[in-house]
């Protein structure tokens, strides 16, 4: 059952614009509205239909009970009418995929002969091998490093580009010349302005000037660069309980907990809050931070299909059914680990169903918004405000600071006693350093330009500027015709073109004309999905994006990568319309 | 954890600012996608040039770094020999790892002796596994839940001898121990090509956040596809960074603030020592003490004898700290009162400061016992 929002309660009373998806199903709540059920006759309401909200009065929600359902009742499945899918992934035409698998196989093979030649001593390349140390058992297996010497070394320069200015819209690439094929990398001391597509900016908080930075420097001469100490001792200011306080607010629940970074948030909570005998359903494409953490909690773990609720259903129902593997008892807490926006696959989580789902089988939902906290929605609170849902639905919302806010760290909200929880038995609390202030003093900053505190309509104005750019270069991309991963909506946009040379020569070739874009191939991505990252930020005005444009249809003449052979209609859900409606904002906060 | 007093000084805080001036406060991605700011680069060279080792690595965080970096290296079926009072950070690196781990005994040469012929003996049954079997040694140089050191020179008799790499966390006892703070290889006066990898933080001595490994290139490039936290984080802030390098430029430039900091720390001791009722546990070097009482009753007993302390201390102005554990630790050191000496606080301050703690151990104790 599809939710959505068009009265949230805004400061001054006024219905905000409702986006294209909404529009249309608002047409269709009529329909809907009938099909709810009234609880008076003990069946089951719709499920936090915003009209007729009762208020949970500061009440614990335990599994969304006092949402209004009955515990009992069934949930109709009511399938919302929907225009056009706005997801999509569309496969590699058939050579193609021959092609890469070929690609691989031949870089394998030619390993394996230049590995042969430097055993029998032909090839005296220069690897680094080990001194000292006669007589034990070598450090890495030959396999490990087999990827390392052979494949990884060619697309060295690809990655890991230095940069020496902040990382705005535009930015400084530092030049890089190697004398023997990568295996040295010399910085030459030049550095070239190119255009950023590469770094997590949504909001364009990445700047060296202005409120913020002003901010984070007075913090800085307040408070000091470091911390010294953990939350539980002496390390614990009063800016992050500021923090804290402004964090619950933006997301919409009881309390909030802040920490120094984001991949030890979900590293180091998700074994606090799980132990054995309780049972992880995690989606096959999470992050390696929710996976280093579930595997330390010591909890068993399934995964469902990517975004797939049917798989998600299944799964539930098969551990409901069967219990724990020998002794078939109910699991102790069963807890359903997703991510707002996949940040290789660009697709945004089915939130609505999964909340209907959790409900219907009484399990705990934890979602990471590590890409999508101020990046979604009309008012940039994440994948919650985007689908209009209640946010106390969602029993842990994490997320991280890096992407939409300019800093680092991250942070946990939920009920007050969770957060409670959490303060005392945490590993990052008790062991690991809090926060530093100047960091915390930029999050402050920006989060009150987002939520409009500061006085100011730059946060609104950045918002839209996000939502139109996204936009505009998803339909020209898809107009070019290049396959393109992932939802509508979400600012990271993947793009696919599978051979492993093809995408080295776009990583060089963009940089040749500066424009600074992210290759991923194996092992990051499955083997013969190789595809370009492009991050769309606020920053980025419509010239930079129509450049970029020009760039990539370049660089396209020489490596042929426009596979899609769908139609435009059925690739992308916008239309021109929906360009129209929010036009770029020509003048904004740099 | 003030060691040096770099918390507070102008010319950190200075280039700092500078900083934030230049990149801005976040660095907006891990280090393959743009997040790697030439200041990243100018650490990593400087901590390696200091630590005299090919290379460095940096972390974002001082608890990611050595639990990242020990599973890079040790996976399924390696066999890790880990001292029993190490933190809770190398505890969560050798879980994370999934290798076979064996406590020794805290600092006990002849437990770990037992456990590597054990070990040794194993092999020879099985001589085929035994050739694919990484061996790991994880130490702490200054354990931060003792405060005693590490006897390394035996340590790296044991390595030769029955082939195990030593892994070595310098996170309190760099900037602290040796003639200029290069830890405990310098106190030792052990080459440090003699241990395989070094890890440690910088959120102590250094007064910034993050951590860092180094050794030989080797080794530590490895970590730059196969570290969990650094591969998959976002990069430290190019603040902070200049703050560390800016700390570093401060200790090269002022050697005599280690022998400043080990005379206040044996000060410090020798006021410890008076006190009634209490034990001061670790040496006289160490800038971490711990305070532990004589008679101890039950765990809950004593933490709330100390938490009283802590907070008449508190009353009159001495902020100290009861060690924080959480029940999740291997083995978990009775509770205790911890100190840290710094080169800030002045010798009168001390006095005065211990003064305190006595009274109040005085009023706490004499009602208890």
């Amino acid at each position: 059952m599809l939710l959505y929002s068009d009265t949230p309660s805004s400061p001054n009373g006024r219905i905000h614009e409702v986006s294209h998806k909404f529009a249309c199903l608002a047409r269709d709540h009529e329909n809907l509205k009938e099909m709810a059920f009234d609880i008076d006759k003990a069946v089951v309401k719709q499920n936090g239909d915003l009209k007729n909200r009762t208020n949970h009065g500061g009440k614990a929600v335990v599994n969304g009970i006092s949402n209004g359902y009955v515990k009992t009742g069934f949930v109709p499945k009511v399938k919302p009418v929907h225009k056009e899918s706005k997801e999509s992934f569309e496969e590699a035409p058939m050579l193609t995929a021959i092609l890469t698998y070929i690609s691989y196989a031949f870089l394998v093979i030619i390993g394996h002969f230049k590995d042969i030649l430097r055993r029998l001593g032909v090839d005296k390349s220069d690897v680094a091998k080990e001194k000292g140390n006669e007589g034990f058992v070598p450090l890495y297996c030959d396999f490990e490093s087999f990827y390392t010497r052979n494949l990884y070394r060619y697309v060295r320069d690809c990655v890991n580009r230095p940069i020496c200015s902040t990382p705005g819209a535009w930015f400084d690439v530092m030049e890089r010349v190697s004398p023997d094929n990568n295996l040295h990398l010399n910085i030459t001391g030049k550095s070239s302005r190119c255009i950023n597509l590469g770094s997590y900016n949504y909001l364009g908080f990445a700047e060296n000037s202005g409120p913020c930075a002003e901010a984070a420097q007075r913090a800085l001469i307040k408070y000091g660069a470091g911390v010294g100490g953990t939350r539980q001792e002496l390390g614990n200011l009063d800016i992050h309980l500021e923090l804290e306080k402004l964090v619950a607010e933006f997301v919409g629940q009881e309390a909030a907990m802040v920490f120094g970074m984001g991949f030890a948030t979900n590293a180091l909570n998700i074994p606090t809050l799980l132990e054995k005998g309780c049972l992880i359903i995690s989606d096959e494409m999470n992050h390696a931070s929710l996976i280093l953490g579930c595997r330390l909690s010591g909890a068993s773990v399934t995964k469902f299909k990517h975004n797939n609720m049917d798989s998600l259903e299944l799964k539930l129902r098969q551990a409901i059914l069967n219990g724990q593997p020998r002794t078939h008892r109910p699991w102790k807490k069963i807890l359903i680990i997703v991510e707002g926006i996949y940040s290789m696959e660009g697709s945004i989580a089915n939130l609505p169903e999964m909340i209907r789902l959790k409900k219907k089988y009484k399990s705990y939902l934890y979602l990471d918004e590590a890409h999508s906290i101020g990046a979604l929605g009309p008012n940039g609170r994440g994948v919650v405000d985007y689908f209009g849902l209640d946010p106390r639905d969602v029993d842990i919302m994490m997320g991280t600071f890096t992407k939409s806010f300019g800093a680092a760290g991250g942070y946990i909200a939920g009920s007050k006693a969770l957060i409670e929880h959490l303060k005392s038995r945490s590993h990052s609390a008790c062991y690991a350093t809090s926060m530093p202030a100047p960091v915390a003093q930029q999050i402050i900053t920006s989060m009150q330009c987002i939520m409009g505190l500061d006085g100011t309509n730059t946060g609104r104005q950045r918002l839209k500027q996000l939502a139109w750019n996204t936009r505009y270069l998803r339909r020209r991309l898809h107009e070019m015709g290049f396959i393109l991963y992932g939802n509508d909506d979400s600012p990271v946009v993947p793009l696919l073109m599978y051979i492993p040379a093809k995408i080295i020569v776009f990583g060089r070739e963009c940089l040749k004309r500066n424009i600074g874009v992210v290759v991923v191939g194996f092992p990051a991505t499955s083997i013969i999905e190789g595809r370009s990252r492009i991050c769309i930020s606020a920053a980025h005005t419509k010239e930079m994006l129509d450049k970029a444009l020009d760039v990539i249809k370049e660089v396209d003449e020489i490596l042929d990568v426009r596979y899609s052979s769908l139609p435009i209609e059925k690739r992308t859900a916008l239309t021109e319309k929906d360009l129209e409606e929010l036009s770029p904002i020509e003048t904004h906060c740099p | 954890m003030n060691f040096l007093g770099m918390l507070g000084k102008k010319t950190i805080e200075d280039a700092a600012v500078k900083a934030i001036k230049k990149y801005g406060v976040g660095s907006c991605g891990p280090r393959g996608f743009y997040g790697t700011v030439d200041i990243h680069l100018e650490l990593e060279d400087r901590l390696a040039k200091y630590m005299k080792t090919e290379e460095a690595i940096l972390y974002a965080y001082g608890f990611s770094t050595i639990a990242s970096a020990i599973p890079a290296y040790s996976k399924r079926g390696d066999v890790i020999f880990c001292d029993a009072g190490v933190c809770f950070s190398i505890q969560m690196g050798v879980l994370a790892s999934r290798s076979n781990v064996k406590f020794f005994k805290h600092n006990d040469m002849e437990d770990l002796e037992r456990l590597l012929m054990e070990q040794a003996e194993e092999d020879k049954r099985n001589p085929k596994k035994a050739k694919v079997t990484r061996r790991f040694l994880v130490i702490e140089g200054l354990y931060i839940n003792y405060g005693d050191i590490a006897p390394l020179k035996k340590m790296i008799e044991l390595k030769y001898k029955y082939k195990v790499r030593i892994f070595l966390d310098e996170t309190i006892s760099f900037g602290v121990l040796g003639a200029h703070g290069k830890g405990i290889t310098e106190y030792f006066d052990i080459p440090i090509e003699e241990v395989d990898m070094i890890s440690s933080s910088m959120e102590n001595s250094l007064a910034s956040i993050g951590g860092f490994c180094c050794g030989t290139t080797f080794v530590i490039d490895h970590q730059r596809l196969a570290g969990l936290g650094y591969c998959f984080s976002a990069s430290l802030p190019p603040l902070l960074a200049s703050a560390a390098i800016e700390s570093l430029n401060l200790m090269e430039a002022n050697p005599e603030m280690f022998a400043e900091l080990i005379r206040k720390c044996h000060i410090v001791h020798d006021l410890l020592l008076s006190l009634p009722h209490l034990q001061v546990v670790g040496v006289p070097e160490s800038p971490v003490k711990h305070i532990r009482l004589i008679e101890s009753k039950s765990t809950k007993e004593d933490q709330i004898a100390l938490e009283s302390i802590v907070s008449q201390a508190l009353d009159k102005n001495v902020a100290i700290t009861c060690a924080r554990y959480l029940p999740e630790e291997k083995f978990c050191p009775p509770p205790s009162i911890r100190i840290t000496v710094s080169t800030e606080i002045s010798d009168e301050d001390y006095k005065v400061a211990i003064d305190v703690i006595k009274e109040a151990a005085n009023t706490v104790l004499t009602e208890v016992s």
